[in-house]
């Protein structure tokens, strides 16, 4: 019975989110596919989000011990992770129509190639 | 239960991510991505973030993923080359990223009063979230609409055929 009850401790999200994050940082600078690098953004927004969600459980588990302070700001936390969601489609949708764009101009979706703007 | 749960969804979470890295085709990293998405959305109802949940796998893994994808079938993509990239993302980046990494883990275990997660334990319903974001955060709510349509906007703009091209043509 009281292995149905175990907590798990939030570092281990935050740790988790904290891995997420460091990986898309990886695929970001190693990947040489535009659409893989865009992903390993995405992959970066996701590990931030997870860390949003478990401080707002934090919070929420607070408020509902302790009885303080406003209800309403523990659900903020999680507000703010809709709204990372509807940016991160807008970001999506525009990113992709560059891309698309790109493609058309120089016909390659090599990093390595689309370097117009180096130094 | 929930250790179960935890450690099953971050397990199938970290090899998507790991395998989003190694795998050299875009199609294959995307299909990884979704992965990790859906494990993340189990992990948020876990947290008792039901609605947040529902909203990753309608809005990542549905609708963003379903993008991806039809790019990287549009645009043919094959096979990425393994060129070597950026001296200096090699030799400045990932020591960086290796030390951020670090950093993190040392601040995030040195949390003081960090509480733990239990099943069925401190559920947010949509009634709560809703609550607050139609009374006191209408007015940003309302804003991202207009975002939303700018970017849609935005997006058919760019990707219009023949771009900037047409005047010579024609």
């Amino acid at each position: 019975m009281s292995f149905l009850h175990q907590e798990v401790p939030l570092a281990w999200y935050l740790l988790l989110s904290a891995a997420l994050f460091s990986l898309g940082v990886v695929g970001f600078l190693l990947k040489r596919n535009l659409i893989t690098v865009f992903m390993s953004i995405e992959l970066m927004l996701n590990g931030v989000n997870l860390s949003f969600v478990t401080f707002a459980h934090q919070w929420h588990m607070h408020f509902l011990n302790t009885q303080s302070g406003p209800g309403a700001d523990a659900v903020k936390g999680q507000i703010f992770v809709f709204f990372v969601m509807m940016v991160a489609a807008a970001e999506a949708a525009v990113g992709l129509a560059i891309i698309i764009a790109v493609f058309r101009a120089r016909a390659t979706l090599a990093v390595d190639r689309i370097d117009l703007m180096k130094l | 239960m929930h250790l179960i749960l935890f450690l099953l969804f971050a397990g199938f979470c970290l090899a998507g991510a790991i395998n989003l890295l190694l795998q050299t085709h875009p199609i294959n990293s995307a299909l990884s991505l979704i992965v990790v998405m859906t494990s993340l959305a189990v992990l948020y109802l876990l947290l008792g973030a039901e609605f947040l949940a529902a909203a990753q796998i309608i809005v990542y893994s549905g609708a963003i993923m379903v993008l991806f994808v039809f790019v990287v079938m549009l645009l043919n993509a094959g096979r990425e080359e393994r060129t070597l990239g950026s001296r200096a993302a090699r030799i400045v980046g990932l020591p960086a990223v290796v030390a951020l990494l670090a950093v993190l883990a040392t601040l995030i275990l040195h949390i003081q009063g960090l509480g733990g997660a239990a099943i069925s334990q401190g559920i947010t319903t949509t009634e709560d979230l809703s609550r607050v974001l139609f009374h006191e955060l209408l007015l940003p709510f309302e804003v991202t609409s207009v975002l939303i349509l700018i970017a849609i906007l935005g997006a058919v703009a760019l990707a219009r055929h023949g771009n900037g091209e047409r005047p010579a043509a024609k």
